[in-house]
């Protein structure tokens, strides 16, 4: 394996600074570090009420170079508009909007604003810190949590699949709509990119592996990412326009080793890491046909 | 007169409208709403035209309009959006919101009926649970007070750094057609320069809002908004005085309608002083010394300037159309505390007249006078037709 220096990795100014208030070994801090070095000074952050409201830090502090606005967590595209849009009206078109909302925010009550402004193609990159539950107030379910998983509000584990972002958001027609993690950096850092190089409405998931919330030992935080994707539980796509599909990483191991490392996933029986098995194939292929249909009517 | 002034016939929302374009906002999130649509569809109307430079978002809800007006306006753009009734409700988070953003919003409300059950009829419910949420709030009775008042929320919401609701009453108000003296740009230009915060979103001068506070910053916060408040009163006479001086409208913070001789007055908001004024008259015929007091600016109450234009009245009778189960009517309950420890204090009389768009003619309105002369005053407010 090619040893990268700390430093190629983030070659540009960090624009989220150390002290912040994240827990020790957090994901959601190490990708936000990279994403936000990508996008560059010229932004202003939308943070709704997150994980990431409280790494921004507490008033007069802020982990961010770039202004701040948190709204209220289920207004956050509906506010990213309203700013995007002032921000024309002064001619600063080059300065990028950009939400970092966490998965509350925005696949349960942040849904229906980010489906508005999808719908009008607001100019703005959405990124989604999928840490697949409300963290923040001690890991409940929200309608990201995995099938089975156990939380604080499901205690004998998830009776149902995880809601289907990534389509969803690509069946509104928007630009491009895909998933990261920080376990695949380059991927991610090239998803990043691509997003800021592009106008309308940008929805980047990244899959935001919670030490506290998943179980997860401290130091296997980017095994858990890595881990999501080689399963399958996460795949990494780009849909562009809402039609061209591309899987960017194969599924090459079974759902239990993923399922092995977390404490939310302890108390499923064989039948159900059976079951489980069977509906991550099962989307895989359906995702795997979308990948040959578009790349069908590429050629 | 011409002071460049162009005189139409206008509906209430048409000149809350030309009072929106006239003040130039840059930005206009929006969503329907009865009876508020005609303000947003003459809007867009404007822009298609090519009148209104304003970026307007045809959001999903009356929660995304509020919701994208408020980092809009701290971005450093001048902001404008109207609603009614339910969409006031939904927005109500929001409306916290912008109030402890600072954010200069101004906003025309059409006072609607709140449900269950459904209705579409005017009564101010639906602001008057709104006035704990910081906003501004004016009352107008006439299609002319709402354009010029919508032009005067400007100057006082930015000069204060508070948004500013301006309440009509549903059809009274929003749908009758009167005679509207449109003033011109240039003259409105003079009176309300671009907007310019002293605070904004900008790259170029990294600053944020929502971070969380601490107890003591979070309450020298509110101090802060409510020292801000305490300034409006003498803002918004100001506002009107120059407003005055432009046009020859002036509308007052409180109006005082043949009250010099008055011993018995009527104190209400909205389209219901128009039915007062035509009973004051009445009254008058009659010998009774009758006034109205029409409280234009019911937020911040303008405690000071109620207890002036009251002073000395024997009978208070006021028109509350609105309802706040367990108290009553909310201005009868606000006046009384308004009052409360004055000199030879009048007797104050609260009646819920027009609760959910009941008619209230002129000649009602004289006999409750008449009748609150000959009765004690209840500390409840009494239910009249």
């Amino acid at each position: 394996m090619k040893t990268i220096a700390l430093q190629e990795l983030h070659a540009d100014e960090p624009m989220l600074c150390a002290g912040h208030a994240a827990c020790p070994g957090c994901i959601d801090a190490l990708s936000v570090r990279h994403v936000l070095a990508s996008l560059g000074p010229n932004a202003v952050a939308v943070i709704p009420p997150s994980c990431m409201a409280i790494i921004a830090g507490p008033q007069p502090y802020s982990s961010l170079k770039i202004p701040v606005y948190q709204p209220t967590l289920e207004a956050s595209a509906a506010a990213a508009s309203g700013l995007r849009r002032a921000l024309d009206a002064q001619g600063k078109r080059d300065t990028l909007v950009v939400v970092l909302a966490g998965d509350g925010g925005t696949y349960d009550i942040g849904f229906q604003c980010l489906s508005s402004a999808a719908e009008r193609n607001e100019d703005f990159l959405y990124i989604c810190l999928d840490n697949e539950g409300y963290m923040n107030t001690g890991a409940q379910k929200s309608s990201s949590t995995p099938h089975y998983a156990k939380t604080g509000s499901t205690p004998a584990g998830k009776l149902t699949r995880k809601k289907n972002l990534t389509e969803i958001m690509a069946a509104h027609g928007v630009p491009y709509v895909a998933t990261a993690s920080a376990g695949h950096l380059a991927d991610m850092q090239r998803k990043v990119a691509k997003a800021k190089s592009l106008r309308g409405t940008r929805i980047l998931t990244l899959l935001i592996p919670c030490l506290d919330g998943w179980g997860v030992d401290d130091d296997m935080g980017l095994a858990a990412a890595r881990l999501a994707v080689e399963t399958g539980a996460f795949p990494l796509l780009e849909v562009e326009d809402g039609v061209r599909y591309t899987v960017n990483a194969g599924k090459t191991r079974p759902i239990g080793e993923y399922l092995a490392i977390q404490r939310r996933y302890r108390h499923m029986d064989a039948a159900q890491v059976s079951a489980l098995q069977a509906e991550i194939d099962e989307g895989w292929a359906r995702l795997q046909q979308r990948a040959a249909t578009s790349a069908g009517a590429a050629m | 007169m011409n002071r460049g002034e162009t005189r139409v016939l206008l509906t209430g929302n048409h000149a809350v409208a030309w009072g929106a374009r006239l003040a130039r906002p840059k930005g206009a999130p929006v969503y329907p709403i009865t009876p508020q649509t005609p303000v947003l569809e003459l809007l867009t109307e404007f822009q298609a035209r090519g009148e209104f430079d304003a970026e307007i978002i045809t959001v999903e809800s009356e929660h995304s309009v509020m919701s994208a007006c408020i980092p809009a306006s701290l971005a450093g753009v001048r902001v404008f959006t109207a609603t009614a009734s339910q969409g006031l409700l939904l927005m109500h988070e929001l409306l916290h919101y912008a109030a402890g953003a600072r954010a200069p919003i101004v906003m025309a409300n059409v006072n609607r009926t709140v449900a269950s059950p459904w209705a579409f009829w005017p009564d101010q419910t639906d602001s008057l649970a709104q006035r704990d949420t910081g906003w501004i709030q004016y009352y107008v009775e006439s299609a002319q007070e709402a354009l010029d008042t919508v032009l005067q929320a400007y100057r006082v919401a930015e000069a204060a750094l508070l948004p500013a609701m301006i309440n009509l009453d549903a059809f009274y108000v929003s749908h009758a057609l009167e005679p509207v003296s449109i003033p011109a740009q240039a003259s409105v230009d003079a009176y309300l320069p671009p907007f310019d915060p002293p605070h904004r979103l900008d790259p170029a001068r990294p600053e944020s809002w929502g971070n969380v506070v601490s107890q003591d910053m979070y309450c020298r916060h509110r101090q802060t908004a409510e020292e801000a408040m305490t300034r409006v009163p003498a803002l918004a006479a100001e506002a009107d005085r120059e407003w005055a001086e432009r046009t020859g409208r002036a509308w007052g913070v409180v109006e005082r309608y043949r009250c010099d001789d008055a011993t018995s007055v009527v104190v209400t908001m909205g389209s219901m002083c128009g039915s007062a004024r035509a009973a004051v008259d009445a009254l008058r015929e009659e010998g009774v010394a009758a006034g109205l007091a029409k409280l234009r600016l019911f937020r911040p109450l303008p405690v000071a300037a109620l207890r002036a234009a009251l002073a000395g009245m024997r009978d208070v009778v006021v028109l509350d159309r609105n309802h706040s189960p367990g108290l009553g009517g909310v201005l009868h309950q606000e006046l009384r505390a308004a009052l409360y420890g004055m000199d030879r204090a009048p007797r104050v009389h609260g009646l819920l007249a027009g609760v959910g768009g009941v008619n209230v003619p002129p000649r009602r309105i004289a006999d409750f006078v008449r009748e609150a002369m000959q009765a004690e005053p209840r500390p409840e407010s009494v239910w009249v037709r």
